[in-house]
């Protein structure tokens, strides 16, 4: 196959020339093809820890030992499943915030500000309204909490829609001053005076928390979580706004000649999935550190992103995605015995995402042979 | 020195990693493809930087691994946008988040250690006796005098070479400039890893001249702010050189504020640059409802060679 005629050459042999043609591949989108396989999913995790393993190795750690260490700290003890079923609530929630953004190809990446917004909500009502019976107190904390976190969307969302302001730069301004806004709370109103200048506020009373389950730390907010995957999920599928959403997300264009009023549904959108986050701040809050503090999230937010994206804005995949990246946090914290910090939970999720974006990708090309 | 002259020093040497990694998206957007992984990138570059300098305490080497580290993840960004044509805003997302995870990761063992040295810089003794000119330019560093010949060189390839009509033409219609025999993928490439290194050495420019130790997420938004300023100097490197200075004045400002003893608390004076930010996009797309923003007109589609089926 390699022999080519000279050049000048004629060759008459008609076979002879078809046989000598070159073996030549070309890789092409297949027009066909629009949804990628559910197990490039799990390729593209694997991929990425793969990657991310020559990191651990450089730092002179068996990776396989790391591996095995964040599986077990995460995943195989009743500790262990609890506490990532406790870091699996704030994400799903605002894993659900940005995925109904995204939905609608609104880039929502102020879920880290939003959920900040949302637990300072919920606080208010502990430092406003303190002597409430638990019936009323986590009824108005919810309402703070989606109020607080809705306008926080609504400042991303407003910009976007009446000055064309890029809602990515926008959101992101904004989560920085809600962790500002937030350090100013607890270091300066807000901090709790008996507390040896901790940067955080008092304790919050027995009626403002959310019950647990058993003496575990698994609290209410799952409750919530689920609740609204299934809320997400009904409107989505079944109601006519929900198939508007779906309209717009699949072409934007046939949208807007079909009457939907685009702006009014970026607004909309962008309030709840503010909301949402805003509900899982107010969860963790009152469910997990029961006072607001410093450092509350760390990069749930960001996390999110990903978990929405891994589950292609699915609800119930958010489920599964949501407690995976949880065990990841709650592994990344196990592996810091080893002399590892938790940031490697950071690293591999950004790994995972690049993964899984180049998978979904080269599942839509096929290749063909030329000729 | 007087309070506006302060405020233009420091203009200058908080403005020049913007300056870098404006620039560097300039060259990136200019070529059609989007760019928002710059924090990602800025923070790679300080940790590589920071990392590399301890180790060899030599500046040419960290120069070095920083322009090398940020040309691979230009490499893996034009990989996934140009060659598998991925969506370039959750491209740049991931770029984003992978490099604050991974920065996060390898500096975790130098944080806090101070670095070796400093960034030489040139004394211009003669500018010493004017007032402004001679505060702000007289013993400026290395690095900043290059991000300002920088723009110069920038300005004139864009608009004054045929390889900057090329730049242009891949990224306001590559199809014809395809038809021209303009190498279209092969020169998104190359834009995407130049910029990509630029941004890598504002991050680097971050560390070695303006906080000269690593810390977790140090760029604090810087990247994003780079982003927006793309967008208010119009894709044009010399607007880029005032707008970064401009928010280089916005970073600093709030702490000026608090030298000159106000009763804002520090951390709203910390949110101004952020809010700047907003209020500048905002001004300019209402300014701009009617216009073009001057943005390359195939931004953001990657670009398909009709294919046969």
């Amino acid at each position: 196959m390699s022999e080519q005629p000279a050049a000048g050459t004629v060759s008459l042999d008609k076979t002879a020339s078809e046989t000598r043609r070159r073996l030549s591949f070309r890789f092409e989108i297949d027009p066909a093809r629009k949804e990628s396989p559910w197990w490039m999913t799990i390729v593209s995790i694997v991929l990425a820890l793969l990657a991310c393993a020559i990191f651990i190795a450089a730092n002179g750690k068996n990776p396989w030992l790391v591996y095995e260490k964040m599986f077990r700290g995460a995943f195989m003890s009743e500790f262990g499943i609890t506490e990532t079923l406790v870091k699996a609530i704030p994400l799903l929630l605002c894993g659900l915030g940005v995925a109904i953004a995204y939905r609608i190809s609104v880039w929502n990446i102020g879920a880290e500000g939003q959920f900040v917004a949302g637990a300072i909500g919920a606080t208010a009502v502990t430092v406003y309204l303190p002597e409430m019976p638990m019936s009323l107190t986590i009824p108005i904390m919810i309402v703070f909490a989606v109020v607080a976190g809705g306008i926080w969307g609504a400042l991303t969302a407003l910009p976007k829609v009446y000055f064309q302001v890029n809602e990515l730069i926008t959101s992101l301004m904004l989560n920085y001053v809600a962790l500002l806004l937030l350090d100013y709370l607890v270091f300066d109103p807000w901090k709790d005076p008996k507390g040896f200048n901790f940067p955080g506020t008092p304790m919050f009373t027995d009626a403002q928390m959310l019950p647990v389950l058993g003496d575990t730390r698994l609290h209410l907010g799952l409750v919530f979580a689920l609740v609204i995957v299934l809320i997400y999920w009904f409107t989505v599928k079944y109601t006519r706004w929900g198939y508007e959403l779906r309209l717009i997300g699949a072409n934007q264009d046939a949208a807007r000649n079909a009457g939907i009023n685009i702006k009014k549904h970026i607004l909309i959108v962008m309030v709840i999935s503010g909301a949402v986050a805003g509900i899982a701040g107010m969860s963790e809050v009152t469910g997990v550190t029961h006072r607001l503090m410093y450092g509350i999230s760390p990069g749930y937010g960001y996390t999110a992103i990903i978990v929405a994206w891994i589950a292609k804005l699915n609800p119930f995949g958010l489920v599964i995605s949501s407690v995976l990246f949880g065990g990841l946090i709650v592994g990344g914290y196990s592996v810091q015995t080893m002399g590892l910090p938790s940031s490697i939970s950071s690293m591999i999720q950004g790994a995972i995402l690049f993964f899984l974006i180049a998978g979904n990708m080269i599942s839509k090309f096929r290749l063909r042979r030329n000729g | 020195m007087d309070l506006i002259t302060q405020l233009l020093v420091a203009a200058i040497s908080s403005g020049t990693p913007l300056l870098f990694a404006t620039l560097g998206g300039i060259l990136i957007e200019r070529s059609g493809v989007m760019q928002l992984g710059a924090e990602g990138l800025m923070l790679m570059g300080a940790v590589i930087a920071c990392t590399t300098y301890i180790h060899t305490g030599s500046l040419g080497w960290t120069l070095l691994a920083v322009l090398v580290v940020g040309g691979a993840l230009g490499l893996l960004h034009s990989f996934l946008t140009v060659t598998l044509r991925a969506n370039q805003v959750v491209s740049g997302l991931a770029m984003t988040l992978f490099g604050s995870g991974l920065s996060a990761y390898l500096g975790k063992s130098i944080t806090g250690t101070p670095i070796p040295g400093s960034v030489p810089k040139i004394d211009l003794n003669f500018l010493d006796g004017i007032p402004i000119i001679g505060d702000m330019f007289a013993h400026l560093d290395i690095l900043t005098w290059f991000s300002l010949i920088l723009v110069i060189l920038a300005h004139l390839f864009i608009h004054r070479t045929s390889w900057g009509l090329h730049l242009r033409a891949i990224g306001d219609n590559p199809a014809t400039a395809d038809v021209m025999g303009i190498p279209v993928q092969i020169f998104r490439y190359g834009y995407i890893i130049i910029g990509s290194m630029l941004i890598g050495l504002a991050g680097a420019d971050l560390l070695l001249v303006y906080s000269p130790t690593w810390i977790e997420g140090m760029t604090a938004g810087r990247g994003w702010i780079a982003v927006a300023l793309i967008i208010f100097a119009r894709w044009n490197p010399l607007r880029a050189l005032f707008c970064a200075y401009f928010f280089g004045a916005m970073d600093t400002i709030g702490f000026k504020i608090q030298l000159i003893g106000s009763a804002i608390p520090s951390y709203f004076l910390k949110m101004i640059p952020y809010i700047i930010t907003i209020l500048v996009l905002m001004y300019l797309g209402w300014r701009n409802r009617n216009k073009p923003s001057g943005s390359p007109e195939a931004l953001g589609a990657p670009y398909i060679r009709e294919q046969r089926f």
